[in-house]
């Protein structure tokens, strides 16, 4: 089926203090999880402005990943939170303009937690699959 | 205080006129804005300081040329500032309260004076009535008041379905709607002020029944018209349809009033990408829609402003290619703010939601 030979296309918006740190990790301990991920490096899920997410969205990604650090443990006290307000208004945007806002994902995985990382990343990955590709790929007037 | 302005020979507007003077007669503000008749017969906002120009005054002129809130803001932006007063109708005055939650604008120094709203035209349209001689303010009040579910066809879609035509959280209002206008006019006004204008109390008019009906009407009609654009929006046509003709021309942004920013990154050269990029582009999709990043401009700005669109219409207003702009944004807006039990312009004290957060909330979004 070609279904099954679908690779999505992930692009994971990262802070520099966790998420990215926790990625890293997975990577030095060889920990196996997808190819599908491509990653963006920010300073704090807190500077990921949604135009980020939407040109990537719109641009035919199949999953967006947001990934900081735990609440609580932002390097800027609220960078997080403020992040997850902003999802929450980009998710309710994308769903009322027609979009499928599943495809956005925020997640908390702190700089030790490569393994979760890893999980993660092969949670997103079968979860897309099962989605099938972003139809916005083959929108030229997009 | 609850007063009453008397209209002489049925010349409501100097009436009203009247008043404004007085304010800057007594001193009250250094300037006042207010639309003002221009000699070919339009109608512009000003800042006006002498006050025989005020006889040009002319707010009752159903047509908004912009978001005077913009204005205001510029006014109070900074000191030193003086004291101005600014008439505005409900929408404005809205807009203002968010201008002043982004530090954009500041109450200190101005008088808000709220105007009663039947609605307003397209400018072009209210040039045409007007040059007609059409009663157009007079029989607009007056089916507002006999017949609100009977809207004028020729209103802007906004204002067909706005149902906050009053604000009732400024200190000067202007009651237009539930009196008999070619005889009285019913105003708001701090006590001191009203003491000081040497004005007696009267009796409230039916003016809350009058709102009432208005706001049910335009509340159905308001869903009805959301029915509509979400119909278009979640079907086969899509945003991206809706949006088809945008030549990305910006002239919905630059009138918002909300959209302030000077560094807006659709103004930057952001998206001046390389030439082989873009052909990169239309590689990847087959075709590639120039001018490019047209839906990417709609959906960030939705992002950045949407829960502070007051539903004012001014995008859809100068929108060349006639696109429902600011229908969507009022649909899209109006579950935003829900999301959040944010209302704009409401209320001063609350905060923007972007801005604040609790520890708690939406748990299940970010896991
Ligand atoms: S005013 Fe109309 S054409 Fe211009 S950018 Fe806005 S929606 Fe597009
Ligand atoms: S988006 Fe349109 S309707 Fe909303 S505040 Fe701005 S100009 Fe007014
Ligand atoms: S520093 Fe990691 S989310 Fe703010």
């Amino acid at each position: 089926m070609t279904e099954n030979n679908f690779e999505p296309r992930i692009i994971a918006f990262l802070c520099n203090w966790c998420t990215y740190t926790g990625a890293d990790l997975a990577g030095t301990s060889r920990l196996q999880y997808p190819p599908n991920v491509r990653i963006i490096r920010l300073m704090c899920s807190g500077a990921v402005d949604p135009i980020y997410v939407l040109k990537a969205d719109l641009a035919g990604a199949d999953g967006i990943l947001i990934g900081g650090c735990h609440p609580g443990d932002c390097h800027y006290q609220e960078g997080n939170y403020k992040a997850r307000r902003r999802v929450v208004a980009l998710k309710e945007i994308l769903k009322d303009a027609g979009f499928d806002e599943s495809r956005v994902w925020l997640r908390w995985i702190s700089a030790s937690e490569g393994t979760l990382f890893a999980d993660t990343i092969r949670e997103m990955t079968a979860a897309m699959k099962e989605l099938g590709p972003n139809p916005l790929k083959e929108q030229w007037a997009v | 205080m609850e007063t009453i302005i008397t209209v002489e020979n049925g010349n409501t507007l100097a009436a009203l006129q009247g008043f404004l003077k007085q304010l800057l007669e007594h001193g009250i503000v250094d300037a006042i804005v207010a639309p003002l008749r221009t000699p070919s017969g339009t109608v512009t906002p000003a800042l006006v300081t002498r006050s025989e120009l005020l006889n040009a005054a002319d707010p009752l002129a159903p047509v908004l040329t912009g978001n005077s809130a913009t204005l205001a803001g510029k006014l109070s932006v900074r000191e030193p500032r003086a004291r101005v007063g600014v008439v505005l109708r409900s929408c404005e005055i809205r807009a203002l309260v968010e201008l002043v939650k982004m530090q954009q604008a500041s109450l200190d120094s101005l008088t808000l004076i709220a105007l009663d709203c039947a609605g307003t035209y397209h400018v072009p349209v209210f040039q045409e009535m007007a040059q007609k001689g059409e009663a157009l303010w007079q029989n607009l009040y007056k089916n507002a008041a006999e017949q609100p579910e009977q809207s004028d066809e020729n209103l802007r879609a906004a204002c067909k379905i706005c149902e906050q035509p009053v604000y009732e959280n400024a200190p000067i209002k202007i009651k237009l709607l539930g009196s008999d206008l070619n005889q009285e006019i019913h105003l708001e006004l701090p006590d001191e002020l009203g003491a000081q204008l040497e004005y007696s109390p009267a009796t409230e008019n039916g003016r809350q029944n009058v709102v009432e009906k208005i706001i049910t009407a335009r509340t159905t009609a308001r869903d009805a018209a959301f029915t509509e654009i979400r119909a278009r929006l979640e079907g086969e046509e899509g945003v991206a349809g809706v949006f088809a003709a945008c030549i990305r021309c910006h002239n919905c942004m630059n009138v918002c009033p909300i959209c302030y920013c000077k560094t807006c990154v659709f103004k930057s050269q952001v998206f001046d990408h390389e030439p082989m990029q873009f052909v990169e582009w239309a590689k990847q999709k087959g075709a590639y829609r120039l001018p490019s990043d047209t839906m990417l401009f709609h959906l960030t700005r939705l992002n950045h402003m949407g829960l502070s669109c007051v539903g004012c219409g001014m995008c859809t207003e100068v929108c060349p290619v006639e696109l429902p702009v600011g229908m969507v944004f009022r649909a899209i807006g109006q579950r935003l703010q829900a999301t959040f039990e944010y209302a704009p312009g409401r209320n001063i004290d609350e905060q923007l939601p972007l801005i604040t957060f609790k520890a708690d909330e939406w748990t299940e979004v970010g896991e």
